[in-house]
């Protein structure tokens, strides 16, 4: 049954599989997701995969994932197994940074090769319909006159969404060190927790919140990205007159050990990739908003990034300096 | 009647050829993947995602379904047969099951899981279509305050779990409470426990520890007694069907099962295990042969295993409703919608109502589909009883192993599955219950992390247990399973020197 079971898996996969379109041919390219399979790391690595096949510049590309500790197995395994490797890529992001630090991992993002960052996602802070607060100054003030009682909901401790709850609650003018912030695990929980009105506030990917938002029973206030969101009518942080921009990245890097021109080649296939129309409808069909950089404005943007976390988290005591 | 009016428009719409075939895909990928270890349906359905990019929405969304009620089916097929439950939510039907399977009562053991799934999944689904609305209010009602109740609720019952002696009862759960500790601490992201390993961080899967405590356990016992104390194995004895007393003792267990599951499931934190435990101690209390629990009643195999597929179509409530993922094949499903620009809440229901109730009727097919599938198999499936035992163990041990692999790459995966496959040898040697070593490891973290959030929204307040009805009430009635025994013996002793 089980030789069945695998036989009968295999032709159903091969048989869906011949949807895929044609390819043209190069090489081969193995593509690590740090995370299990349909977070957002793997759909980005199952994107990436589904775009270089179809515009033909790669021949065949495999996806792998490696669970576990915030991606930092996967970075690991990809560190020592990848060395050298210009075939092979690492997908990651700004949630990778928080969790290096925050499971003080022996490896770190200095060790790979940044190629590009693709895409972002915008957060939002909501509150439940019913609550007092109309406007993200009226939210503000509240953390500012009682911080502990301002209950934040998101997800995991050290995650996107507590940096941000830190970042908010400091530019309101209160001790970030002192934010309530009550995580949950995936965001059915959260969004649960909202939705019946036990917590003054919560932040989640735009996305995830989305519907809720639409039929008006969660009621957005702000969102985190530096502009506003196509067609949503939610102002940013910064245009309320609140000092915080964050965006949730997902970026594609390659192994250690690279030449200057290898690393340039693979840039450069990335580069097309975004710039294909394929990809273009992979990101309007996901919803995901470009954010490609590359070279040396990335490799800058990443240094700050680290630096940017590794404060936040040590002031609200999830790293200890 | 609306609702009514739209679920016949929803068969329509799921009776064409093309979705029929759809279905018959995914319950046939999802009775296979439920059998194999390591592989389970959140990971098909990720696969699959791709791949289905261009396929039509509708179609492939009935596919996913059928996967997920497919994996539930399969997953009590290894439970039963080679006690290593592929899911966590299968760890209650091992308990009985196994102990059927050895004494010739595969048979009836898989076929009372067969029926109890088709009932519990026929009903639970029609609860999905009727009651949906309302339920998922009271969903999003249940705070971290009642989670933790209905939690303390299930640990009273664990101890229906612990055997003949309740010291060694404790022991066992309280191995399973520390291993529950060990991993990323959820509330403040603090490692505990995991001497710088970084496979530890994630905590300790429980169908390792299951399939360790369960399955290679038991082969290294069978093995080491082998030469002095072999272990009779009867493939089939009596009928191979369920007899007229088997029925008569499923019913019960099959609708008190879906009581269970479709609510709790359809709670977003609920899950399929706690429903599963709380059936399996309600049908050995109400059970009219108590004698035959953890030698093979099959009451203890018809509920549990009712309560876990109820709960799978209670998943899709919030799932529907609200766009609440409640368990990891619900989240990867809610990618597939949105990867077809779909958002699942409020607003599908009005959007898309060929889709919702074409999938909703589909769901009905599906479970019609997974019993004709099941039934014809499980003469196939006793014969693997068959088999000599070292070759039927050392098969166990290989497929344990590669499923742990499969489902998790890494040494120190295959390395705990041994050692805890050797704490099952020294647990069984020496007579401790297993069970609750496994409910330990299920409740521990979930119980720590709704207590100290409720405690995090009270701002610190431990009233705010008593002052929810919600909790109260699950509270008072775990007082009440703990106390009423102590009670009602000594209001036996009071009556009896009455006499």
């Amino acid at each position: 049954m089980k030789l069945f079971g695998r036989v009968f898996a295999g032709l159903a996969f091969a048989g869906l599989a011949l949807m895929a379109g044609p390819a043209l041919a190069q090489q081969d390219i193995k593509i690590m997701a740090p995370a299990a399979p349909g977070g957002g790391w793997d759909s980005t690595a199952r994107s990436i995969q589904q775009t270089l096949m179809q515009t033909g510049l790669a021949k065949s590309v495999q996806v792998t994932n490696v669970t576990g500790a915030g991606g930092t197995v996967g970075l690991a395994q990809f560190i020592t197994g990848a060395k050298g490797d210009p075939n092979q890529l690492i997908v990651n992001g700004f949630v990778m940074v928080g969790a290096i630090l925050t499971n003080k991992s022996p490896v770190t993002l200095d060790q790979v090769t940044p190629i590009a960052r693709l895409t972002g996602e915008a957060l939002v802070i909501v509150v439940p319909a019913s609550s007092p607060h109309k406007t993200i100054q009226d939210l503000s003030a509240a953390v500012k006159a009682d911080v502990a009682k301002a209950v934040w909901a998101g997800g995991s401790a050290g995650g996107t969404d507590h940096i941000l709850a830190a970042l908010f609650t400091k530019a309101a003018g209160a001790e970030a060190a002192k934010v309530n912030y009550v995580a949950f695990s995936g965001g059915g929980e959260a969004l649960a927790a909202m939705l019946g009105g036990r917590v003054t506030a919560g932040i989640s990917g735009y996305g995830e919140f989305e519907s809720q938002i639409k039929t008006g029973k969660l009621r957005a206030l702000a969102v985190s990205s530096p502009k506003r969101i196509e067609g949503v009518d939610v102002p940013t942080l910064k245009e309320s007159g609140i000092d915080v921009e964050m965006v949730n990245w997902r970026a594609v890097m390659a192994p250690p050990g690279l030449t200057a021109e290898q690393r340039k080649s693979v840039t450069d296939m990335i580069e097309k990739m975004t710039k294909s129309k394929e990809w273009a409808e992979v990101l309007k069909a996901r919803g995901w908003d470009d954010y490609f950089m590359a070279g040396d404005t990335f490799d800058a943007y990443l240094k700050s990034e680290q630096s940017r976390v590794g404060d936040i988290l040590r002031s609200v005591g999830l790293v200890k300096s | 009647m609306d609702a009514l009016a739209s679920l016949a428009h929803g068969f329509a719409v799921a009776l064409e050829p093309t979705k029929l075939m759809f279905a018959a895909i995914g319950v046939l990928l999802g009775t296979a993947v439920g059998v194999l270890p390591g592989i389970g349906p959140a990971l098909t359905v990720a696969l699959l995602l791709p791949v289905t990019f261009k396929l039509d929405p509708t179609g492939s969304l009935i596919m996913f379904a059928g996967i997920y009620y497919g994996g539930m089916y399969g997953g009590s097929t290894t439970a039963i047969l080679i006690n290593a439950p592929g899911e966590s939510a299968s760890v209650a039907t091992a308990i009985e099951g196994n102990k059927m399977a050895k004494a010739g009562r595969g048979g009836p053991a898989l076929a009372t899981a067969a029926i109890g799934s088709f009932v519990a999944g026929t009903i639970a689904t029609a609860g999905l279509a009727f009651l949906a609305p309302w339920l998922v209010q009271i969903a999003v009602n249940f705070g971290p305050w009642d989670y933790f109740g209905l939690m303390v609720l299930a640990f009273v019952t664990v101890s229906a779990t612990f055997g003949d002696s309740p010291l060694r009862g404790l022991t066992s759960l309280t191995m399973g409470l520390a291993l529950g500790l060990i991993g990323i601490d959820k509330l403040t992201g603090q490692s505990r426990l995991t001497f710088g390993v970084p496979e530890l961080l994630d905590g300790v899967e429980v169908t390792t520890l299951a399939v360790g405590l369960f399955a290679v356990g038991e082969a290294l016992f069978v093995a080491s007694r082998f030469k002095h104390d072999p272990e009779e194995v009867v493939p089939i004895r009596g009928s191979l069907w369920m007899t007229k007393e088997d029925w008569k003792r499923s019913w019960g267990p099959w609708l008190r099962g879906t009581l269970y599951g479709f609510p709790i499931g359809a709670l977003p934190a609920g899950g399929a295990e706690i429903p599963t435990f709380l059936s399996y101690v309600t049908e050995r209390k109400l059970s009219k042969h108590p004698e035959e629990f953890g030698q093979g009643a099959i009451e203890g195999v018809a509920g549990p295993e009712a309560a876990n597929n109820a709960s799978a179509a209670g998943t899709l409530v919030p799932l529907l409703t609200l766009g609440l993922p409640t368990s990891a094949t619900a989240a990867i499903m809610l990618a597939g919608f949105q990867q077809y620009g779909l958002n699942p809440g409020p607003l599908l229901f009005a959007e898309n109502p060929g889709l919702v109730w074409g999938l909703v009727a589909s769901l009905f097919i599906a479970n019609a589909m997974l019993l004709v599938l099941n039934l014809p198999l499980i003469g196939l499936w006793v014969r693997l009883l068959a088999i000599p035992q070292p070759w039927l163990y050392a098969g166990i041990l290989v497929f344990a192993a590669m499923g742990t692999v499969a489902a998790k790459p890494s040494v120190v995966e295959i390395g705990m599955l041994f050692v805890f496959g050797f704490i099952g040898l020294l647990m069984r040697r020496w007579d401790y219950p297993i069970a609750p070593m496994v409910v330990g490891l299920i409740l521990g973290p979930m119980a720590e992390a709704q207590l100290r959030r409720s405690l995090q929204l009270s701002l610190g307040d431990p009233m705010v247990f008593l002052e929810n009805p919600g909790s109260a009430t699950l509270l008072g009635i775990a007082a009440l399973c703990l106390i009423a025994p102590f009670v009602m013996r000594n209001l036996n002793r009071f009556k009896a020197s009455e006499d």
